[in-house]
């Protein structure tokens, strides 16, 4: 196993690659570059990135502008500000007009920690997964975040890539290449499916092996693709298990829950347990601190297996 | 081929007005026949969109994705209108489409969707997004070494949002002397003056204090845009921001300067009326 590296790396090991490999591909960022890791792109290919300051929304606005004339775009940023301050830019500038923008934040989630609630996105999924022509993707490690922001340049249209600010462990191999629309069956199981995302997957593993010590066999599923969902492997797992968990770094409204819900609920109706943040904002602290106090651990998944088990013997 | 008008002097004057006219009776028929829509900030940005389509743009409607021709983004999109008059008689798009403006079905949108009409370079009516949109196509421009200008124009009321101001402190950052932005200046916005509702005055102040070169010009007078134009095209190391004074529902004497005409169609009566002002004596020839 790889040593543990953070999404947002992926995004900027990715750029520097698409530099090369793609003439048109244009990064911008907001005055955040040194975090996303764009400003490395923009040392190699200077003409070919615009930090447009403190403005989210212009930079939306610009990269619109640079999509309509053939350029593939990058945008960087937080997650909070990237989605909700320049939300209805990349609704009509952005999703409405089908633009070749690629909105790739990072920071998303309550990982970012110290900076408290007010710099934490727990909402970003909700907001962008609403969007038509908008395609969301949630990579759970280094290399499914750099092989996810290389894919985007070639899947048409408005892209959001969720980046986060920690180092997380490897769920993937290093032979490990991104597949749009397709979840991933990390790991067999009978009893119970659990459907995660981002810094959830490997806790959702964790979980399983603490699981299979009680004697309850559980499935889990790397969602990636939030939307569209793999819609394919996800049915097949819960009619097998019948019932399923969602995990995820984000609200428990709108996001993988809500996604996950309204498939089951409409095509295989079955228990749904969601993990997440309750309706509710971040607040300061470490990473660790906030995961355990928002509940999102190995052990509140296994936890919500065991009762979904229970309740539904 | 691109479209190049050879006039000058008072024969462009007179060619210019003449479109414009053409303009301005299209869009009350179009509004009036669509019974919704906004008359009065088509009317103020007439004179100004005639000179850009006819005079400024390097275009060719038969071309309408030319990679060499120069934009033009109407930020203020709920002006519509204008714009679609003047796609029409550039031959854009045809003319019999104008009549189904806003209806179920139609490529006219209320709001221009440049995936729905050849001509239209972006989507826009949600106001304060189009010049960041056009800092993108200039930026865009340069890094392709290509020549062309980009144009749009915003309208009082949109300078209000602070897009605008990013935008503007974007362009001038970047150098952008490809843009050339117009103000259609008429004093109303929906809910009243825009000097009562939240002053954008003084406005050649605010863009030369965001390194912006200003030139302030009567929106209607055509000799007047023209030399604007001219002078914009040729500003080097700068964007170009034109100040128009205008009048809200320019060429209807019962429009002109009239809040309540911003997005009110006129009825069939008042369309008559106003046709007959823009001499059309039978509407229905037109």
């Amino acid at each position: 196993m790889t040593k543990p590296r953070a999404t947002r790396e992926g995004y900027a090991d990715a750029l520097l690659e698409l530099g090369e490999e793609l003439p048109n591909v244009v990064v911008l960022d907001s005055d955040l570059s040194k975090s996303t890791g764009a400003a490395r792109f923009g040392k190699a290919f200077p003409d070919r990135f615009i930090n447009c300051g403190v403005a989210e929304q212009s930079m939306m606005g610009a990269a619109a502008g640079l999509a309509a004339c053939g350029k593939i775009c990058y945008t960087g940023s937080f997650a909070v500000f990237a989605t909700g301050r320049a939300f209805e830019q990349i609704r009509n500038s952005i999703a409405y007009c089908n633009f070749e923008v690629k909105i790739c934040p990072s920071h998303a989630g309550v990982t970012v920690g110290q900076d408290g609630g007010s710099h934490q996105s727990v909402e970003d999924i909700a907001l962008m997964r609403c969007l038509p022509n908008m395609k969301v993707i949630v990579p759970a490690d280094y290399i499914e975040a750099k092989t996810a922001v290389k894919a985007a340049a070639h899947i048409s249209g408005p892209i959001y890539i969720r980046l986060g600010r920690p180092a997380v462990t490897p769920v993937n191999g290093d032979d490990y290449a991104f597949e749009f629309g397709r979840a991933r069956v990390l790991r067999v199981g009978g009893d119970v499916t659990i459907l995660a995302i981002g810094i959830m997957v490997g806790e959702a593993l964790k979980a399983a092996d603490r699981l299979a010590e009680e004697g309850i066999s559980a499935e889990v599923i790397n969602v990636i693709t939030v939307k569209p969902l793999d819609e394919e492997t996800i049915l097949a797992s819960v009619r097998k298990t019948g019932r399923a968990i969602t995990a995820e770094e984000h609200s428990i409204i709108g996001g993988l829950g809500g996604a996950i819900s309204e498939l089951l609920g409409e095509k295989h109706p079955a228990p749904v347990k969601r993990i997440g943040i309750g309706d509710m904002f971040g607040l300061s602290g470490s990473a660790d601190e906030l995961l355990r106090h928002f509940k999102l651990t190995a052990g509140d998944i296994a936890e919500a297996a065991r009762e979904l088990l229970l309740y539904t013997q | 081929m691109k479209v190049e008008t050879k006039l000058e002097g008072p024969e462009l004057t007179e060619f210019l007005q003449e479109k414009a006219l053409t303009i301005r009776r299209d869009i009350i028929k179009m509004t009036g026949i669509a019974g919704s829509g906004h008359p009065g900030g088509s009317l103020s940005a007439t004179d100004i969109v005639a000179a850009i389509y006819w005079y400024a743009l390097r275009h060719d409607p038969n071309q309408p994705k030319w990679k060499e021709r120069d934009r033009f983004i109407l930020s203020k999109g709920h002006a519509a209108p204008v714009l679609y008059a003047a796609l029409a008689e550039t031959g854009y798009i045809n003319r019999d489409v104008l009549w189904t403006l806003r209806q179920f079905g139609s490529a006219l949108q209320g709001h221009p969707d440049m995936r729905k009409v050849a001509g239209v370079e972006i989507s826009t009516g949600s106001l304060g997004q189009g010049l960041a949109i056009a800092c993108g196509i200039a930026l865009a421009g340069r890094l392709d070494k290509l020549d062309y200008k980009v144009y749009t124009v915003i309208g009082d009321g949109e300078s209000q949002e602070g897009e605008i101001w990013e935008a503007a402190m974007l362009a001038a950052h970047y150098k952008l002397d490809n843009l050339i932005a117009i103000t259609d200046y008429n004093d109303l916005q929906i809910d009243g003056r825009v000097s009562d509702i939240k002053d954008v005055c003084p406005v050649d102040d605010k863009w030369r204090a965001f390194g912006w070169h200003v030139i302030c010009i009567d929106g209607h007078d055509m000799d007047q845009i023209v030399a604007a134009l001219d002078e914009a095209r040729q500003l080097k190391g700068k964007p170009v921001m034109i100040e128009a004074k205008t009048i809200k529902g320019k060429g209807v004497s019962f429009m002109e300067d009239m809040v309540e005409w911003h997005g009110v169609a006129p009825n069939q009566e008042q369309m008559i009326a106003a046709l007959k002002e823009l001499g059309v004596d039978d509407w229905t020839s037109w």
